[in-house]
């Protein structure tokens, strides 16, 4: 089966685009589960019943669609490599998630507003990856982005909600924007495997992308009154392995059992 | 049947022993309820609780497999709490008492939950032995006599049993696997075997709320019956996984066509009962932190929904608008 499987990718593609395929996936995998991890964090320890469930379902929705694009990773390198040994051996600069996901979870101020910024990107983004031409992509797309559209509303009611709830709220939404905004920049800036693929036609065109998200951002905004942050200076380097400290914490934990009995079925 | 003298509690008791269900809006005697309230809400506490030890190894789950696993049962945990507030709810408690009653030290929850989970077996145990003891204990809570608890029960042993499964299946690739899988197997079975024993209470002469919780059939087995029904079930799964029972004094009585099983060390069963656990205080605290520090989050959540209120619009405008998801007042 698995071998079928490759033998029907494989000609479609020369190296240089399985690699560049490879790594995007790779991209995206990473991002998803540091996400996951971060929000599976949370769980038990909600600021209400009904929200410690609804984390916990953004976390697991993020878990699968981590395991759909690893394994699909796996099988465009060729080499064996199980989603495992993708999400657990390797090297923190090996990693290729955006900053933005791997920041602590804070307080819930600061996780709604982490999630509300990716949620906008990865919402929208999925609507689009849908019609890439890459049929294993726009499959994972079709089927996450109906669970994203649920993210995206839980965290802009959310923003809403704190924005225009409490002084206390206010204060707390406030303080979280301005420490997570300069890590939103990164999700629509390309890398230069993505500049690559989107010449291709393979994956959407960030620029193209950006008003809708500028747009969804400014509606939600008003409606919690918040002004929307300008001009702050925008943060790179995850995507390109360039990590905060905080993936290094992440990573030991996640991968602790891999690392400390190597090779073992689970 | 001269029903018309009859007391209004006489009548329950008939109810009751025609195994008819009563209803939110039946009468009932004042210490049914409040049983009722005690048990559905100390059960809610323990799936709320519950979900700590487990919760654990989220992040160190072995692989992705394993995770989203974990991750889903821990949360099946949170909706089996909510189910069971709400069925205590629907006896006049309300959440927020429930709640400050557990923060306040004052409702107790499963003493099991106070131990630590150390090593990735432990998460095998507890699916196992620990789940396996709660279906036990709540397979015939199914058919207790109060409608809205025995139909949330339904529910909750569906998912436990599913649980249950997942437990032992951890449990069978360790022993399947490596020798250090498998030590890290047996391991956990030698600190998890006595715990769960004591999950079914004290003994049946020491159990204060037995008797009458039978006569009313919010009970049907007494804790001695259960927990016999647990070691025949569980020793040959043991065995199965190649494990020993850490129970020098387990042995097959042919005559009971049953285990006989060494003394629970009812001392430990007490110390932890009485708050003095390894995880008794880091447990309860992890509740009132979450709880305290989520403050500001309901109040806010309150505060908007009013100033909707008041400019008439609808709650939700751009989100969901489904209950699940709003703070309880």
């Amino acid at each position: 089966m698995q071998a079928t499987l490759n033998a029907a990718v494989a000609p479609a593609y020369s190296p240089e685009v399985r690699q560049l395929l490879f790594d995007y996936v790779l991209q995206l995998a990473d991002t998803s589960l540091l996400l996951g991890h971060r929000l599976s964090e949370w769980c038990g320890h909600g600021p209400i019943l009904e929200q410690d469930l609804a984390l916990a379902n953004i976390a697991l929705d993020l878990l699968g669609e981590t395991r759909s694009l690893y394994q699909y990773a796996a099988e465009l390198e060729g080499r064996r490599r199980t989603e495992d040994d993708l999400a657990f051996l390797r090297v923190a600069t090996d990693y290729r998630n955006p900053l933005l996901v791997e920041q602590p979870n804070g307080d819930f101020a600061h996780t709604v507003v982490r999630q509300f910024l990716f949620d906008n990107f990865h919402y929208h983004f999925l609507q689009q990856l849908q019609t890439s031409p890459n049929e294993h992509l726009a499959a994972i797309a079709e089927k996450s982005v109906k669970e994203a559209a649920y993210h995206l509303k839980w965290s802009a009611e959310w923003i809403i909600r704190l924005g225009d709830g409490t002084e206390e709220s206010r204060q707390r939404i406030d303080k979280a924007i301005s420490k997570l905004w300069r890590y939103a920049g990164e999700l629509t800036t390309p890398t230069p495997t993505e500049k690559a693929l989107q010449d291709l036609g393979l994956i959407p065109n960030y620029t193209a992308l950006q008003p809708t998200l500028d747009a969804y951002v400014a509606q939600v905004f008003a409606e919690a009154t918040l002004p929307v942050p300008q001009q702050i200076a925008v943060q790179l380097g995850g995507k390109q392995g360039r990590h905060s400290e905080h993936l290094g914490y992440i990573l030991a934990e996640l991968q602790y059992m891999q690392r400390t009995y190597p090779g073992m079925q689970w | 049947m001269e029903t018309a003298e009859l007391t209004q509690e006489e009548l329950f008791q008939q109810r009751i022993d025609a195994d008819q269900r009563i209803e939110p809006k039946d009468w009932m005697p004042d210490a049914y309820r409040k049983t009722l309230i005690r048990q559905i809400s100390q059960h809610a506490h323990s799936e709320i609780v519950g979900m700590l030890p487990e919760g654990n190894w989220i992040t160190r789950a072995p692989s992705l497999k394993r995770k989203s696993i974990l991750l889903a049962k821990v949360q099946d945990e949170a909706g089996h709490g909510l189910y069971l507030y709400s069925a205590a709810e629907t006896l006049g408690a309300s959440r927020d008492q429930m709640l400050a009653d557990l923060h306040a030290g004052k409702a107790k929850y499963s003493s099991i939950f106070n131990y630590p989970t150390l090593s990735w077996a432990d998460i095998g145990c507890v699916g196992w032995l620990v789940d396996g003891a709660a279906i036990l204990n709540q397979v015939p809570l199914c058919r207790t006599s109060f409608g809205p608890y025995a139909r949330a029960m339904v529910r909750v042993c569906k998912e436990e049993s599913f649980h249950q499964r997942q437990g032992f299946e951890i449990m069978q690739t360790l022993c399947e696997g490596a020798p250090e899988q498998k030590a890290m197997a047996q391991e956990a079975l030698n600190r998890w075997w006595w715990p769960t024993l004591m999950m079914f209470g004290p003994k049946d002469d020491e159990s204060p709320n037995t008797a009458r919780s039978m006569q009313w059939r919010i009970k049907r087995f007494t804790n001695d019956e259960l927990r016999q029904k647990f070691v025949d079930m569980m020793v040959p799964q043991a065995e199965f996984l190649g494990l020993t029972v850490p129970d020098l004094a387990l042995q097959w009585n042919e005559t009971k066509q049953g285990y006989d099983f060494g003394e629970v060390n009812w001392e430990e069963f007490w110390q932890v009962v009485n708050g003095n656990g390894l995880c008794n205080h880091d447990r309860l605290q992890a509740r009132v932190d979450a709880w305290e520090e989520g403050a500001w989050v309901r109040e806010a959540a309150l505060a908007h929904a009013e100033k909707r209120r008041q400019r008439q619009e609808p709650i939700h405008k751009s989100g969901p608008t489904r209950k699940a998801e709003l703070p309880q007042d």
